[in-house]
């Protein structure tokens, strides 16, 4: 039997093009256009080499306050994201009642797009009317309302915590997956040999949970370096550049009329995106072989 | 022994109870907010609206372009989803059976889009030089170039799960491959296919990036769009702005509470083996 003639590649044709297109030309012109000038002031291309990525890297420190930002972003939103969603997952998996529909409302601001979720927070961390300020003054905390969205300290760990508070049913119900494929003999073993909670989730849990915590990793990490609409939505990169990313920062550039500039950034994001991803799977293919 | 348990267990359920009302209550803020006047809606608070004032609905339908806004963003979703699972299940069946090294190339090129970040300011050039911007057909190509990548991945696994000795059948049976595919992969398909759609149908509903660089006229803009727009406008009311979260929302749960299983099951799929 020959494969390729019952199996033609070109079946695959609809969906190679298409990506072709739309996502391997504009990654690849974007390379191109990060070394010239091009911009919306002048009609042509000019060939500047590493001029952007002198700017970007060396020039201007602002560019790095935002790559700063961004590494800072996925850092943290993946620690949380990571430690809450494993919490989530033990705590619905204990046997508490109702356990699904826990599991649907946490997950269901997941399926939300984030401009909604960012405008409901927008609404809620007003600084002066806004409901966390409200309650928290209506409960005699007066200190410790914020102007959460304006103040340099608390702007972005505001936008930090939004997303955590989005993302993590998601990333919960990843490993409620993973904890339902654990066998239970291991637990009954280990309960023999007198293993308290936390020797069993150190020893059994967390190992086994290895490979969902791989693929958690990285979905964040992805998530987090390409971050845009959380950041736009809730500060647009305010106050000042305090919270912009490097995605918003593309935006700006591009609405500037930046072309060659916005290019050069999203290569950057680009190479760390690959750097970071292929170091992620290397280390963590490492510790599963246990 | 007995009692300790049980005390565990009513903290176990409180906290979960706890946890659950920090995603709730947003909502609920909101929900309530968008029912009450102006005057009452300037600060936001968990109470009841003294009275219901069901005209913030009206006021946002008229005001807020949402009828023709929840018409593109109708159509951007369900024609990129189709023509995205029609793609998809081709090149998932020709990829993951073909063992050569070309499609075993393929496969992986195509779905390291996974992780690729979209250069948006490129991609306008290239709609551009296409004829695409601010045109239906062109975000809905797009919107199905960006769904291939995972939605490949969460395929390919399934069709190799699907027996080869299936195939032999069929073909001693004198079927040629597109016989084979139709008549008898797409049907074993169906519920992944369906994952397929449901997933991309929500990810084009929310997506919001795309069309800020791609649309440029109000009549071509999704409710996201519209949404932001209108905050942009109304942000000091909040009672109507607390309505358009609302109305927006709306459509998402539906097709959350309706395809639940199928959402869970394609985010999911390839967590738990890696």
């Amino acid at each position: 039997m020959n494969a390729n003639k019952i199996y033609p590649w070109y079946f695959s044709s609809g969906a190679i093009v298409l990506y072709l297109l739309f996502i391997v030309a504009p990654a690849l012109l974007g390379i191109y256009y990060s070394f010239t000038d091009w911009n919306s002031y002048s009609s042509e291309k000019n060939f500047i080499g590493l001029e952007h990525f002198r700017t970007i890297l060396a020039g201007d420190p602002t560019y790095l306050l935002f790559i700063k930002n961004t590494v800072l972003f996925t850092l943290i939103t993946s620690i949380a994201k990571t430690v809450l969603g494993l919490f989530l997952a033990l705590l619905l998996v204990s046997g508490v009642k109702a356990a699904n529909l826990h599991r649907m409302i946490i997950f269901s601001p997941q399926v939300l797009s984030f401009l909604i979720v960012g405008l409901v927070f927008k609404s809620l961390l007003d600084p002066n009317n806004g409901f966390v300020n409200v309650t928290l003054r209506s409960l005699g905390l007066d200190v410790l309302a914020q102007n959460w969205l304006g103040s340099l300290t608390w702007a972005m760990p505001s936008i930090m915590a939004v997303d955590t508070w989005k993302g993590m049913g998601y990333i919960m119900v990843l490993f409620i997956a993973g904890l339902l494929a654990i066998p239970r003999d291991y637990y009954e073993a280990a309960s023999i040999d007198g293993a308290g909670f936390g020797q069993k989730l150190f020893r059994i849990t967390i190992p086994m949970l290895m490979p969902t915590i791989t693929i958690a990793t990285v979905l964040n990490i992805t998530y987090g370096l390409r971050v845009f609409d959380a950041v736009y939505v809730l500060t647009n990169g305010g106050p000042g550049n305090a919270t912009d990313v490097i995605n918003t920062a593309v935006y700006s550039s591009f609405a500037k009329g930046y072309w060659g500039l916005g290019s050069a950034l999203s290569t950057i994001l680009f190479v760390i995106m690959a750097i970071i991803s292929f170091f992620i799977i290397r280390l963590m293919n490492r510790k599963v072989e246990f | 022994m007995r009692v300790k348990k049980q005390l565990v267990s009513i903290g176990l359920n409180v906290l979960a109870w706890l946890l659950s009302l920090v995603v709730l209550i947003p909502f609920v803020v909101i929900v309530l907010n968008s029912f009450k006047s102006d005057a009452e809606a300037k600060v936001l608070k968990l109470t009841l609206p003294e009275k219901f004032v069901f005209e913030n609905y009206k006021i946002v339908y008229e005001q807020g372009h949402l009828g023709g806004s929840f018409f593109n963003s109708l159509l951007h979703s369900t024609a990129s989803s189709l023509l995205l699972v029609f793609v998809v299940a081709f090149s998932a069946f020709t990829l993951s059976r073909n063992h050569s090294k070309f499609s075993q190339f393929l496969y992986f090129f195509l779905i390291l889009g996974i992780t690729l970040p979209l250069n948006y300011i490129p991609l306008m050039e290239v709609m551009k030089s296409l004829g695409m911007i601010n045109s239906h057909v062109g975000m809905i190509l797009l919107y199905t170039a960006m769904g291939i990548p995972i939605s490949l991945f969460i395929t390919y696994a399934f069709v190799s799960n699907i027996p080869k000795e299936l195939d032999e059948a069929a073909i001693m049976d004198g079927c040629n491959g597109i016989k084979l595919f139709l008549r008898i992969i797409v049907p074993l398909l169906t519920s992944v296919l369906v994952t397929v759609f449901v997933l991309n149908f929500l990810s084009v509903w929310n997506e919001f990036t795309a069309p800020l660089y791609m649309l440029n006229t109000v009549e071509m803009w999704p409710m996201t769009l519209a949404v932001y727009n209108f905050f942009g406008q109304f942000s000091a009311q909040w009672n109507l702005v607390s309505a358009d979260i609302v109305l927006t929302s709306l459509p998402v749960l539906i097709v959350f509470l309706i395809g639940q299983k199928y959402i869970v099951g394609g985010l999911t799929s390839g967590a738990v083996k890696g």
